[in-house]
């Protein structure tokens, strides 16, 4: 007999929307010989010294818990690496918590600060995962749109429009998934003062940090005045090429950080011990290496930009990580008929914009973390598939 | 002291492009200068002309393929690398007899080493037989060869920076995520 499960699954859970990603993974994952440029991850695998130090781990028997915010010797290296890379200094005692990937630290911040009813304006178009964390903190996400007219660069005027009594926190990623978009220090200082004048928190998603191509990466909470309101989140993940060993960390003020260890000690405990030992190898002796991806994928950003532009899908130059977000109204199909007809037609995977908030309709996702020879044949099809079917109307 | 008038060459001072674009062939020099350019935010023209100064200052040797040729039935060969000390020559150290030694074909490459030995030395050949006759009668006759030791290759597991062997290269990536 069929068991009626609706009556035991929360509100909660059945109030939270199924991701608009999930839709088309399933159509491109059915397919064969799909060229994918809708991962948003590096193509690059681990650096092997960091490997290695997780091997050793294991063979030394560090299968225990460590302390609930993270090996010592790991927040020390994280202390560091934040004040000699980005100048901002934090206590590795008790102002850094090592997570479970930037996400649980961003689920971290929100728990640790919203109250029912609390908004957290968001700034669009975002990765997919800010909106329902903060639904699930009791908070509501309040999307502020961004215009392309600006690089998809949210202004402080935009941001102020959006806030009201009710708001908390504003959270912000720079450099941007999807759209690449970077803010520049004297974009983040007019953000501050709006911060500042309506006394909110800033929830900053730092995650694309070291791939900044254009500019030296600065972090919200250098700016002046915002380390007090700054809840800096990064991790491994992306510049390390770490994603799949889920860890990343968030640093605070100490009485922020006091709050969301109490929850991460309670839902969490540690992250895996092993793994540690491979970050904190990827913080000491990586540095060539990220830096070496990081002149791959600059590379790559300016064949694809240029490419793309040139076949009449026309695009902005994101500034950091590793998505473009091509405009694709001149084809006057909607973000969703597009990659999916082109999916269909030439087995080329990108991503709706829509997916990441209403105004990233009318765009693409293209990351561009993806071999060379494997680019180029995808920019090919899709050259094919505007040419073809005469969508751009020059 | 006479190692270092050896090291002779100049190194030459080049722009971050120039730098960019040796980087991007040392990868994959197949690929287009229409795609360089757009790598590199220049024009075709201008990445033409920076190829043919790097090739004429000879920054840019060959173009070689990395081939594994173990994997074609017929064409395996036998690798030996081969220590060797000589009797520097006065006046021109080591450098003559190196020159002399790597003009034979069957020397895939040779450098002049710190340590127990001088010259290192690979062999490339289609038998064990044929390396060690290159080595008794072409090598250790030559005037200022004192003494040969010969290590034959077994495996190669990377070369010029590829891995033989690993799953490295492959991409285990989902198909799309967020």
């Amino acid at each position: 007999m069929m068991q009626d499960y609706t009556r035991y699954v929360s509100q909660t859970g059945k109030d939270l929307k199924p991701s608009g990603i999930r839709k088309f993974f399933d159509l491109a994952a059915s397919m064969e010989g799909v060229i994918s440029l809708g991962v948003g991850e590096p193509d690059f695998i681990t650096p092997w010294n960091i490997r290695e130090a997780a091997i050793v781990s294991l063979e030394q028997g560090y299968t225990s818990y460590t302390a609930n915010a993270g090996l010592l010797e790991l927040r020390q290296e994280i202390s560091t690496y934040l004040e000699k890379r980005f100048g901002v200094e934090y206590d590795s005692n008790n102002q850094i918590i090592v997570t479970i990937g930037a996400s649980q630290g961003l689920d971290l911040a929100f728990r640790a600060i919203l109250n029912r009813g609390d908004e957290v304006l968001i700034v669009e178009p975002a990765f997919v995962s800010y909106g329902p964390l903060v639904s699930l903190a009791g908070g509501t996400p309040i999307p502020v749109s961004t215009s392309p007219a600006n690089g998809f660069k949210v202004t402080p005027e935009q941001i102020e429009q959006a806030i009201t009594e009710k708001t908390k926190a504003v959270l912000l990623c720079s450099p941007n998934n999807p759209t690449g978009s970077t803010l520049t220090k004297e974009e983040l200082t007019e953000i501050a003062k709006i911060i500042k004048k309506h006394d909110l928190l800033v929830i900053s998603d730092e995650i694309y940090a070291e791939l900044s191509y254009d500019e030296v990466f600065t972090s919200f909470a250098a700016i002046e005045g915002m380390y007090e309101r700054t809840i800096l989140l990064n991790g491994f993940s992306k510049g390390f090429a770490m994603t799949g060993w889920r860890l990343g960390f968030v640093a605070a003020p100490k009485p922020l950080t006091e709050v969301m260890l109490k929850i991460h000690q309670y839902t969490t405990m540690c992250a895996p011990h092993m793994l540690q030992h491979g970050a904190v190898e990827a913080l000491r002796n990586t540095y060539h290496e990220v830096e070496a991806m990081k002149r791959s994928y600059r590379r790559r950003r300016n064949y694809v930009v240029q490419t793309l532009n040139q076949m009449g899908l026309e695009c902005h130059t994101p500034g950091g990580a590793f998505y473009v977000f091509p405009s694709i109204r001149s084809t006057g199909l909607s973000s969703e008929q597009f990659a999916e007809q082109l999916l269909l037609e030439e087995k080329v995977a990108v991503v709706p914009g829509n997916v990441f908030g209403e105004s990233g309709e009318g765009y693409v996702r293209c990351s561009y973390a993806t071999s060379m020879p494997q680019l180029q044949e995808a920019l090919k099809r899709m050259q094919h598939f505007i040419e073809s079917r005469k969508l751009v109307k020059n | 002291m006479g190692y270092m008038n050896e090291l002779e060459e100049m190194a030459m001072k080049l722009s971050s492009e120039e730098i960019e674009i040796l980087r991007i062939i040392e990868e994959n020099h197949k690929i287009s200068v229409e795609s360089i350019a757009l790598m590199v935010e220049s024009s075709e023209e201008q990445v033409r002309k920076t190829l043919k100064k790097l090739e004429d200052e000879k920054i840019i040797m060959s173009y070689p393929t990395l081939i594994d040729w173990s994997k074609v039935e017929g064409q395996e060969n036998v690798i030996a690398m081969i220590d060797v000390k000589v009797t520097p020559k006065r006046g021109v150290g080591f450098d003559e007899v190196a020159k002399r030694i790597a003009r034979f074909p069957e020397v895939s490459s040779l450098y002049l080493m710190s340590g127990a030995y001088d010259l290192s030395i690979t062999i490339e050949g289609k038998s064990m037989n044929q390396i060690a006759t290159f080595v008794s009668e072409k090598l250790s006759t030559i005037d200022n060869v004192i003494s040969t030791t010969t290590h034959f290759m077994l495996k190669k597991y990377k070369h010029d920076g590829v891995l033989f062997t690993s799953g490295d290269d492959q991409d285990r990536r989902m198909v799309v995520s967020p």
